[in-house]
Formats: C-alpha cells, structure tokens, sequence
C-alpha cells in the first residue's frame, strides 16, 4: 500500500527514540568513565571563586600565629596555599603529612574551621604545622565568605589576593607536584 | 543527612560519624528507593519572633540547596552548614533585605548549585521552557498523524461475502 | 540442603534455562515448529525453580546467621531480629539484584501458567523475550554481583543494619516496588514479540493490558509505600521530595499510567498501535535504566556502581543492548504496522490521546529536571541544582488539565462524539465543583491548592456520574440499578473507582499544603498551641530497648479542654551503631494527622529542656489512601470476566482484520 519512499520516511520517524537513547546512552558512558578517571564530578559544587579577589574578612589568631585578613592576602608578593582544615575531619588529618612534606616548597596558611582552638592547637602540634600563619574561624562565617562547604579545602591565592586555584577534595602529592606547585612558579615569575 | 561520597567533612564528629556509617549503608539504602533525609528536629531559638519574617525566612530557606546534603533544602536539613546558612538567611531577613538580595548573597558565595530552583538563563532554557514545548510538541505530533490518518482514503466497501461474515462475527462478539 | 553451594549451582542452571528459554522458542516461532515452542512454558518455570532456590538458600544462609557468606556477614548480625534477617535479604545491592531476577523469572512463569490462550507463536516469543532479558540479570548477578561469595575466615558476627533500615514499612517496601518495575517487562515482552511478527491488533490489545494493569498496581503501591515510609520515619511530615531516586520512580509510572490507557484504544479500536508499542517499551526502558542509573552515582551523591568499574560497564551494556536492542527493532518494524480505525478529535479516543500527551508531557518534565544537572555538567562544565521548587510549579500546571479531561473522558462514546451532551450530563458535579470551589477559597489558601482542591472533586463527582448514568440511578427502581450495576463491566467500575483514587490523592496534596508546625523548646508541663489543638509535654523518660536506649515523651493533646489522644514520641539511641533514630508518633482520625517528635534535649537535671516539633497535617493520610483505592481500581479492572474467560481470539483470516475491531 505504502511506496518504499514513505516507508523510509517513516522508518527515519521510528528511528527517533533510537537515536536520542543512543545520544543519551553516549552521554552516560561518557559520565560514568569521567567519574572514574575523576575528571567529571556531578556532585562538585564548584564555589564561583576562581580568578576572583579574596573576600572581605579578619581572623583572630591560633596561638601561636596571630591571625590575618582580607589585606594580608592582598598585599602579597608571591602564592600562598591557603587550607582550611579541622582536628575533628578526619580526610584533614589524612591530608597533614602531604602539606607537612612540602611546606618547605610553598608558604602555607591554614584556617581552622568549626574547631575548638584547643583542640585544633593540639592537633597541630600532634601532626606538625606547616602553616606559616594561622587563623580561627570558630563560627564558620569566614568559611561561608569563601563558598566553603567542608573541609578540607584549599585555595592558591596568587600576588595581589587573587584565587587562581580551587579544590574541595584532599591534597595529595600528585596534585601538588603535578598542578599546584608549577601553577605557584608560573604566578611568582610575572 | 548524607555528605558527600568525597573523602572530606563538613560536620563535627558524631554527625560525621554518622554520615560515614550511612555513606556506606547507602547503597542499601538506594536500592529500597528512598531518599535519606536528615532528621531535622533543631533548635528553635534561630527561629524568628516575628511569624511573618519567619514565614519568609522558611520560603527562601526552602529555596536554597544544602550543600552538603543530597537534594534537600536548607530549611530540611540537620547539617552543621544548613543550620548556619539557615541563621544567616534569618540574620539578613531580619536586617530588611529583599528576598533578592539574600539570593544574591548565597549565589555569590556558593554559585548557582544552592539554587533549588535554578534561575532561567541561556543555559536553563531548554528546562523551564519544557512543559510547554512537551505539550506542543505532543499536541502537533498528535494533529499531524490526525490529518495525515484522516487524509487517507477510506478502505473500498465490504464484498457481499464480507458481509456476511461479518454478520457472523458480530453476533457472537461479546459487545462492550 | 540448602548450601550456598546449591543456590550458586541453581543461579547458574537458571541463567543457562534462561538463555535456551531465550533462543530456541524464537526459533521455534520463526520455523513454526510447534515443539520448539511448546519448550517455553517448562523452560520458564524451570528458570524459576531454580532461581526460587538459589533465594531461598540466600535466605537460609541469613537465617541461619552462615557468616562465611559475604554478603550476610556485610548486612546481617546475630543480634537482629529475626524478620530483619529475612527482608535484609533484598536490602543490599547483591541480593536486591537477585530478587529483581527471581521477580523476572515469576514473571515469565505466569506468563507460561496464565497465556494458556494466547496464539502459541506470540506466547513462545514473549516468554523467549523474558528469558533473554533475565539471562542478562542473571550473568550480571553471577559475574558482578555474586550473593553466594564465600568469604574466609568466616567472622563470628556479622557487621549488622542501618538501624533506621530496620522498619517494616521499609522491609516489605523493595519487593512490591520491584514487582511494578519488573512486571513491565511482560508488556514490553508483549511489544517485542508483536513487532518481529509485525503485527498489533486488538486481540494484542486486549492481551497486553492486564499485564500492564498488574504491573501498575503494584508501582502504584511500592510509591505510596515509600512516600508513606519518608512521612512516619524521617520526622519532618515531608512526603515526596523530588529526589531523582523518587523521580526514578515517577517517570515508570507515568508512562505506565499513559500505557493503559492508550492499550485501551488498540483492545477497542486498533488504533495507536505503534504508540503503544513505543510506550510498552519506554516504560521498563525507563524502569530498568532509572533503578540503575540512580545507583551508579550519576545521578545520587554516593558511588554505588562507580565504586567497581566492571559493574558500572556490564549494566551500562545490558541497559545498551535491552534498550537500544528493542528501540532497534521498533524503528525496523513500526513503521510496517498498519493504522487502525479513524476517529474524530472530539471521542474517547481523542481524550485518550489527551491524556497520553499530557502524562507524556509530564514525564518529559520530570525526566528533564532529573537528568538536567549532570548534562549541564557535561556539556557546559556548569554545575545547577533542580529541587523541589521547580518540579512543584511546572508538574501541577501540567497535571490540572489531566483531572479536568478525567472528568468527562470516559462519558465519551467512542469514534465521534458531542461535548454537550456529556457535559449535560455533568451539571451535578459542576456545581458540587463550584460549591468546593467556595470552600476551598475559604479554607485554603494559595491559589494552586484551591485549583487542585475543586479539580480533586470534579474528578470523584463525575467518576460517580459515570457509574450512576450507566445503571441509571434514580431513573427507575434502585433494585434494577443495583442489578444493572452488577452486570456492569469491572473494567467500568475499576476506571471510575481508579479516578476516584487520583482525586482522594489530590485532595490529601492539597490538605498537605495547609499543613502546620511548630518546633518549640521547652520544659515539662508546658503547654503549646496549634491548629487548635493544646500540645502539653507532661513527661519525658527513659526505657530500655533490645539494642538501644529510648527517650520516650508524653504529649497530651486537648481540643476545648478534652483529651484527643496522648502520643508518645521518642528518641533511641542505637550504642553499637552509635546512631540516634527518633520514633515519630502520629495520631490520625483520616481527617488529620497529629504528629509529634520529639528532639533534642538540653540543661541539666531537673532544669530540662525538650525540642519537639508539632505537626498538624490535614488530609495527610487521603494521599496514601488515594494510591490503594487507584491499585483496587485496577485490581478490579483485572478480575474484569473478560479478562478473565474473554480468551479474545484473533481474527482468523487476514481479510476480517479490519472488520472486528
């Protein structure tokens, strides 16, 4: 009944569902696969912080370090690897030895997040500090000018206080060999 | 109340303790296709006095995504950071800001993830334009195949013997 | 006995039944040698013989507390009670996967006990198609997923539940939502079979819709149950939250829903057939793909799948070949199917049609809101959230059309029909719709609720119009319309009764939106109001459980002075899993539930304090009650005579295809 013309168009018509699952199917191998390799992540927040000023702020210090703010990042002349960390996280207190082992290599700041001051002091002196200055955000306020939403997490904030490199996830010494330490030679040398 | 499946915290001990226990029951917990919700009985004292502020508060709360959380809103959840986000929602309320504003605030700070309900934009468009183009297109599809059917000739009629087969048939078809 | 060396042997024997289950009878049809065919019905129940007993050993394994099996020591503990041992059987992913195949199998048994009367062709190609789909399930348990490994040296205990997983509701929750998922694989076997034999019609129709009616039920129940369990366990009186995991859900049930509905218009007119086809196949295509996909972390936080590659690979292929298979084989053959019977926009077929666009519609939103986030995150590397405040204020637009046509949709005669004449018929429930209009504007408020309120009502009034018309109530004697009303078919009765099911949910949505709370902090003796209701805490104290510690409150609520009821919320503390879980108690007279937790406690002795949070729910328990009176509807519709002895036989010549639609 039907010429062998319709019935191609039609069978294109019919082919329809076929292809956008194809798509969709693509889409999810391309998803699952990135997740493994950890290069996409649908759950990442992703915190609009990236080549942005530091934000407004002042913290008190951690004993020893006396504390510091929004001008001390800004009147920066190199990169400083700023942590925010806490003694009751437990990927934070995984992720100490990594900082501790290139804290010759980087200048490190570090703010204890949501942690008793004694607590977090102790923790410091149990595990090493490789923090050159320290601050103490008890109430997580500071935290939330950042867009944190855990610990840890870290930022390289290059001359002039400007974020240039964001993670929520643990350091470990791939990142910092392979992305942070040549991202922080590049910003030294203008 | 579930963190994210990452290796990193976001809430004091025993609540991540918990959060790592039911991270690791969750797969269970997926295959029984139920969400797990944090049990977000909290402190009334961050509650505002004034209901009409509260009510506010509680409507833009419920916009904001805990970020810690899987898909619930702020005002749901029991996490460390809701809770926070939820006193500062209710400090700015109080402050006379506009719901715009507090949006802004979160927005800058958090990016457009903490938006349950995401702002419509170039990229958004195909989403809230959805309903719409679902309906029209189904509409069209339907008038389309309508004409098309309806153009089509009608089958020739019955030869003498289809008759009276039919006749056969339709006798002993239970009708409904 | 029952070793889990036997039930490992019995998978695979059932995974090797499945796979001849699945190739000889397709041959079989394909040379229409009636001895290759007649091998399906045995093969099917063979493959559940086997699979019966492969669960059954995992079951003794866990009753039995046989630790040296991985899969118990993981989730089962001495200490656990002894129906916890049971269903926690299906409260991981090895054995879920397991149950989704002995599910599978059931299927293909009933499919071989009850398709008696089907052609032995078709019934030899849908049982093949069965049993292909269940080897896949079956390989991907036995090479990934094995339930029966052995672990060595066994552990003296297990390392025990989720205490808040051990709950009733919860246990018995999995097996019948799986049941609605897996059951949509007849109707989808139905619809392979239909197109490599490259025909539907209404015989097909009218074979394939009890299946989907069956399916539909059961999904219809499993998330109710659900919803139910989120609303008495979580403590917040949340009932739906959009989660994809939900959504997941949802999505099967509005193609199902769409599903039945237009089956009826093959079974009656041949027409939408290449529709029904497409739906029958979309409908376990999204089953299958939304129960895996939430598990592989795409689209739920926790990497389920993503943990073990070789999982996420093997589903991501199954799901591969039984979707783009069939998809395959549909653009192949659809467009080879015949049109059926005309008919004119305005007919019952024209609603039906409008009913399959506006629940296709919404499942198209839904679906995009789910999947929306990680596509953004892959193809613009930007990152949004879609909650709960976006579904609510695209899906409710959409479903208020789908309650107006539900009104008079089924009042329609088929093939061409007038409007004003049922609509004439209809003046009773447009008033009463008006008269709920005014109530509602008075009671409620918002403008959405009041829509769903007055739409909810127009629904049930004219669902019993329909009833009351057909056996002419109040025409003539009530005795002949009561005899009437008993030979009336129960596929008339089911719809009307299924309706009426949809609009006690929307009324119980639209109480649930003018629900109240409080959460107050305060010492023994106070007294809080709200809704009316006087909520005094008269006493806290502490009781010991089998594994855990209880806090227990007295809450007494009084209404003009007299006690309505005392609800006794509590708080347990779980020492081994050093978990608290609180315990909700609800009062409910069906109008309304009062639900109480209790919280936090802070001070010290004698100086306490109690959190509790007070919720005043009205309608709440109509939304659940709505979804089992829609499952009796279709239940009932099931029990219909002819389904039951109709043994509807195909034309059988060529030339009376036409004819005897």
């Amino acid at each position: 009944m039907n010429s062998s013309g319709s019935i191609t168009r039609r069978r294109l018509l019919m082919a329809l569902p076929l292809v956008g699952a194809g798509a969709v199917g693509a889409a999810f191998w391309k998803m699952l696969s990135g997740m493994q390799h950890g290069s996409f992540n649908p759950h990442d927040i992703n915190a609009p912080v990236l080549n942005r000023p530091v934000p407004d702020f002042s913290l008190p210090g951690l004993a020893p370090s006396e504390g510091f703010g929004t001008q001390d990042l800004t009147s920066l002349k190199e990169p400083v690897l700023l942590n925010f960390f806490a003694s009751w996280c437990i990927p934070c207190v995984a992720e100490m030895p990594t900082l501790m082992a290139f804290k010759d290599q980087l200048t490190m700041w570090g703010v204890a997040y949501k942690d008793k001051p004694d607590n977090a002091a102790a923790f410091l002196r149990h595990s090493g500090n490789p923090f050159a200055r320290l601050g103490n955000d008890q109430q997580g306020r500071t935290g939330m000018d950042w867009g944190l939403s855990g610990v840890p997490e870290t930022f390289l904030i290059g001359p002039g206080g400007v974020i240039r490199w964001h993670t929520a996830a643990p350091l470990t010494e791939d990142i910092l060999r392979g992305s942070i330490l040549p991202l922080a030679a590049k910003l030294k040398t203008p | 109340m579930i963190t994210k499946p990452v290796p990193r915290s976001s809430a004091p001990p025993a609540r991540r303790f918990f959060s790592r226990l039911a991270a690791g029951l969750l797969a269970a917990f997926c295959l029984l296709a139920v969400p797990l919700y944090g049990l977000a009985v909290d402190d009334p004292s961050e509650m505002l006095s004034d209901p009409r502020a509260e009510a506010r508060a509680e409507a833009i709360g419920a916009q904001l995504r805990c970020l810690v959380c899987q898909n619930e809103s702020i005002e749901d959840s029991s996490a460390g950071l809701a809770r926070d986000l939820r006193r500062v929602v209710r400090e700015h309320v109080a402050q006379g800001e506009s719901n715009q504003q507090i949006m802004q605030w979160m927005v800058s700070r958090y990016g457009n993830f903490i938006r349950l309900k995401p702002a419509l934009s170039l990229g958004t468009i195909m989403l809230w334009s959805m309903p719409a183009l679902a309906l029209l297109l189904g509409c069209g599809a339907a008038f389309f195949f309508y004409r098309r059917h309806a153009a089509t000739p009608p089958p020739p009629p019955l030869s003498d013997d289809e008759k009276a087969r039919l006749a056969r048939l339709t006798g002993k078809d239970d009708r409904t | 006995m029952l070793s889990p060396e036997l039930g490992h042997y019995a998978l695979a024997l059932a995974c090797v039944l499945a796979a001849v289950q699945g190739i000889l009878p397709l041959i079989g049809a394909h040379r229409r040698d009636p001895r290759l065919m007649a091998l399906a019905p045995g093969l099917a129940i063979g493959q559940l013989i086997g699979l019966v007993t492969a669960f059954a050993c995992l079951i003794h394994a866990a009753v039995t507390d046989d630790f040296s099996v991985q899969n118990v020591a993981a989730n089962s503990a001495v200490a656990k009670p002894l129906l916890y041992k049971i269903t926690g059987v299906w409260g991981n992913h090895e054995g879920s996967i397991l149950l989704w195949a002995l599910i599978l199998g059931l299927c293909g048994a009933a499919v071989a006990a009850f398709g008696r009367n089907l052609p032995s062709a078709l019934r030899a190609r849908v049982i093949a198609v069965l049993g292909l789909v269940a080897t896949g399930f079956e390989l991907f348990c036995l090479t990934t997923s094995d339930p029966f490994a052995r672990v060595w040296p066994a552990p003296m205990d297990g390392q025990g539940m989720n205490p808040l997983l051990q709950d009733p509701g919860l246990a018995f929750h999995p097996p019948i939502l799986y049941t609605g998922y897996v059951g949509f694989a007849v109707p989808f076997a139905f619809a392979i079979a239909a197109l490599i034999e490259g025909r539907v019609d209404a015989a097909w129709g009218r074979w394939v819709r009890p299946w989907a009616v069956a399916a539909w039920c059961f999904l219809t129940c499993g998330i109710a149950m659900g919803s139910w369990w989120s609303y008495y366990v979580l403590g917040w009186g949340g009932y739906w939250f959009w989660d994809p995991v939900e959504n997941a859900s949802l999505i099967p049930w509005l193609t199902g829903t769409a599903l039945i509905h237009s089956a009826i218009v093959v079974e009656k007119r041949e027409a939408l057939k290449i529709w029904t086809v497409l739906l029958a196949i979309g409908t376990f295509s999204f089953s299958l793909s939304g129960t895996f996909l939430v598990r592989s972390g795409i689209l739920n936080s926790v990497h389920a799948f993503a943990n073990d590659p070789a999982r996420g690979v093997f589903i991501l292929g199954l799901l591969g070949l039984v979707i783009g298979g069939s998809l395959a084989l549909f653009a192949y053959r659809a467009p080879s199917l015949t049109a059926g019977g005309l008919f004119a926009p305005v007919s019952r077929e024209g609603a039906l049609v409008l009913n399959n666009i506006l629940l296709c519609s919404l499942c198209a939103v839904v679906l995009t809101g789910t999947m929306y986030p990680p596509f953004m995150s892959l193809l613009f590397d930007r990152t949004i959230s879609v909650g709960k405040p976006f579904f609510d204020a695209t899906t409710i637009p959409l479903a208020l059309p789908l309650f107006i046509f539900m009104g008079f949709g089924p009042m329609l005669p088929w093939k061409r029909a007038q409007l004003w004449p049922v609509l004439n018929r209809l003046w009773l429930a447009a008033g009463l719709t008006v008269v709920a209009t005014l109530v509602a504007i008075r009671q409620l408020s918002g403008v959405l609720p009041v829509l769903c309120a007055a739409l909810a009502v127009w629904v049930i009034v004219s669902s019993a119009t329909d009833i009351a018309t057909r056996i002419q109530l109040f025409r003539g004697p009530v005795a002949a319309s009561l005899h009437r009303l008993r030979g009336l078919p129960r596929a008339i009765i089911g719809t009307a009764i299924a309706h009426t099911g949809v609009g006690i949910t929307v009324l119980g949505l639209a109480g649930m939106s003018q629900a109240q709370h409080r959460i107050v902090e305060v010492p023994i003796g106070s007294t809080q109001s709200l809704a009316g209701y006087e909520w005094t805490l008269t006493d806290v104290h502490s009781e010991p459980g089998p594994n855990y510690t209880a806090m227990v409150a007295t809450i007494e609520i009084r209404r003009n002075g007299h006690v309505v009821t005392v609800l006794h919320p509590s708080k347990r503390s779980f020492n081994m899993q050093n978990q608290t879980t609180t315990d909700v108690a609800i009062h409910t007279n069906l109008l309304s539930d009062l639900y109480g937790v209790l919280g936090d406690s802070h001070g010290t002795d004698g100086h306490m304090t109690y959190v509790l949070r007070l919720h005043y729910n009205p309608l709440a328990p109509w939304m659940w009650l709505g979804a089992l009176v829609m499952a009796f509807g279709g239940a009932l519709s099931l029990s219909d005579r002819r389904v039951r002895v109709g043994a509807p036989r195909r034309a059988t010549s060529p030339s009376t295809q036409g004819i005897a639609s």
